[in-house]
């Protein structure tokens, strides 16, 4: 018995009730096409955050004014400034696990070439936030020791300033106004695209710190900085330079053994862990899903192929009486099983795929249909209606031939 | 050695607490090439008797053998093959599957025996040329006249070279004129291709086509003799 004629047989029986057997795929088309679609979702939005990982730059961590609670939300962010450019120094030269440390400051202002003009955020740093987040100069140059010493009045510009303010002019050398004071541009920095929530991280002007200080933002608080970014020796150094970092701004800053903490460390390693176990969990349900919604389809192939053993149990002995073994019968029924599995699964990869299109159209979430997934849902349709077929198929081929041919 | 050779078989159905002696001891002996007609009232026996020698049940005791081997022993798929390879059915209610073309049906036995399908095609339209139903391979049976259904029915019987066809009540749904053909069509064979016929009949005109009768009643052989021929 060769198998390209049981899947004839299979396809000519499934196609005497066509109805029925496009029913009985239902479930398996279901849940094909929610895998499918779900996997395409989380593939696209994991992609997407690795991407802002990555545009952050590894082995970060960031260092902001204020407490944070108990739960682990910070309270007054941004009211108070207890960070100062003292304390940036201070952990560059005395944390051993640290190799970088990027002060920032800054607020929005409006930027000003010739006629045009632009608001956007001016952050006064260091050359370190571009070591740190692995950021280079598309052309022109990055601040030097000195531009930072003598709070020389330059600036690099992200690739949206450099639209809005200068068109196909090349910007380099060109002196700027931000809150009317003359800066110089040094160099136009790499596009790095969208954040995950939808900002413009191209949309940016960058000073030296001591210059944000002096000149743009400095008024209110002398001194003090808005957050600090640093950058860990490696990964394993991050919770080393996060104990480091909090012995030393506490001793700094003069709290109490008691006292809670006027600054918050975050780690993005831990945001990105959260953001795993979170993935995981999705996972986890995406799985749930899938194979409930597998058993449910298998189930329902089960179901009508048993209705199908009995509706042609004459059929099965007129087989038998020409002379089909136990595995002829068996394979015919599993066989036809899986046909009706595998086209339910092939149609809800179509409609997986389909669907995942369009919520990418419609909802705007990146969404990745990776060959993987597309392999799995079809395995395992496949194995669902081996699965739920052989039973149906084991009764089939244990008919006796005399009642078999006698069936009604 | 007789080509069928059958002692003592019995064949006992148990109905509740009641056992039904449906064969009772029967002993047969049928050479190749013969052509029987086994009759007898309803009941009597007659289909039992010829599943067993078709390898389609088992006797509850005695002895069968078939080509001077012993089917007792035999499981399902050994039995299988020697129905596939050996014997032919015909029944009365033809059994071809539905929707299914002629040349398809008559092509079942070679499918279940591994022939590769250009030589099935081949051997199923012979088959079907054999009974005189050329030109009708793609018809499914219920485009087909009962006695058409029945030629089917009796190419499939042929087409794996099978020393011996069962035929039980073959002309039963056939009114007498097509009964007439189908009779001419298994002397012929019995005739050309020596294949060995047994069928089983109410009707004495359909068994006078034989060359020996075997009567049945409650379970037993009550006459067994050759028909003479004018
Ligand atoms: N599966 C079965 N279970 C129980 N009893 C059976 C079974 N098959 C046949 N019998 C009984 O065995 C006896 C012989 O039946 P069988 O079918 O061989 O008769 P028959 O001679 O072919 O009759 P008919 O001419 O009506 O076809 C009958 O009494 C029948 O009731
Ligand atoms: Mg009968």
């Amino acid at each position: 018995m060769n198998i390209s004629s049981t899947i004839r047989i299979s396809f000519r029986a499934l196609k005497v009730n066509k109805m029925r057997s496009a029913l009985t795929m239902l479930g398996i088309i279901i849940g094909v096409g929610a895998v499918i679609a779900m996997l395409a979702v989380g593939t696209g939005a994991s992609k997407k955050m690795s991407e802002f990982i990555s545009s952050i730059g590894s082995n970060i961590l960031m260092v902001l004014p204020g407490a944070t609670s108990a739960g682990g939300v910070r309270m007054g962010a941004g009211t108070q400034s207890t960070l100062t450019l003292g304390d940036a120094e201070a952990i560059l030269k005395e944390s051993p696990a640290v190799a970088d440390v990027a002060p920032i400051l800054g607020g929005i202002a409006q930027v000003v070439y010739g006629n045009q003009n632009w608001s956007t955020g001016v952050t006064g740093t260091t050359q370190s936030i571009f070591t740190a987040r692995d950021w280079n100069v598309a052309s022109g140059r990055l601040f030097t020791e000195q531009d930072i010493k003598g709070a020389a009045k330059v600036c690099l510009l992200g690739q949206t300033v450099v639209d809005n303010l200068f068109g196909s002019i090349d910007p380099i050398g060109k002196s700027i106004r931000i809150k009317k004071i003359p800066f110089t541009v040094i160099g136009v920095l790499e596009a790095k695209g969208q954040s995950p929530s939808g900002q413009d991280q191209d949309d940016v002007v960058y000073v030296p710190v001591t210059t944000a200080q002096k000149k743009l933002f400095g008024a209110a608080f002398p001194g003090m900085i808005r957050m600090m970014y640093i950058k860990a020796k490696s990964r394993e150094d991050i919770p080393i330079a996060e104990k480091q970092i909090n012995e030393l701004l506490r001793q700094r800053h003069r709290i109490g053994p008691r006292q809670e903490n006027d600054f918050t460390i975050r780690n993005l390693t831990q945001i990105l862990q959260a953001e795993e176990q979170s993935r995981k969990l999705m996972t986890l349900l995406l799985g749930a899903i899938a194979s409930v919604s597998l058993i449910v389809g298998g189930i329902g192939i089960m179901n009508i192929m048993l209705v199908s053993v009995t509706e042609r149990t004459r059929e099965i002995g007129i087989r038998m009486a020409v002379g089909a073994k136990t595995w002829d019968i068996r394979l015919q029924f599993i066989i036809e099983a899986i046909t009706l599995s595998l086209i339910g699964g092939i149609v809800g990869i179509i409609i997986g795929v389909a669907s995942s299109k369009i919520l990418s159209f419609f909802a705007g979430w990146p969404t990745i249909v990776s060959p993987f997934s597309i392999f799995l849902a079809f395995g395992f349709s496949g194995l669902v209606g081996i699965f739920f077929g052989f039973y149906p198929a084991y009764k089939a081929s244990l008919l006796n031939p005399i009642e078999a041919l006698r069936y009604e | 050695m007789a080509l069928i050779e059958a002692q003592e078989i019995t064949k006992i159905y148990r109905l509740g607490d009641i056992d039904l002696k449906a064969l009772c001891a029967i002993s047969l002996s049928i050479e190749e090439g013969e052509f029987i007609a086994i009759m007898g009232p309803s009941g009597s026996g007659k289909s039992t008797f010829m599943n067993i020698i078709g390898c389609l049940d088992k006797p509850t005791s005695g002895l069968y053998m078939l080509g001077g081997a012993d089917i007792g022993g035999l499981n399902r798929d050994e039995l299988a093959a020697i129905r596939n390879k050996k014997i032919g059915f015909v029944f009365q209610g033809f059994n071809l599957l539905p929707r299914t073309s002629a040349i398809e049906n008559v092509e079942l036995p070679l499918l279940y025996n591994g022939i590769p399908a250009a030589v099935r095609k081949k051997k199923a339209a012979a088959a079907l040329k054999t009974v005189g139903l050329e030109g009708r391979e793609n018809h499914h049976p219920n485009q087909l006249s009962g006695g058409q259904q029945q030629r089917v029915a009796i190419a499939r019987a042929l087409v794996n070279d099978a020393p011996i066809i069962l035929a039980d009540e073959p002309t039963g749904n056939l009114d007498t004129k097509t009964s007439a053909e189908i009779m001419k069509l298994f002397v012929k064979l019995n005739k050309e291709s020596n294949i060995t016929i047994i069928l089983v009949t109410h009707e004495n005109d359909i068994a006078l086509y034989s060359r020996r009768i075997i009567r049945f009643l409650d379970g037993c052989i009550v006459s067994d003799g050759s028909v003479e021929k004018p």
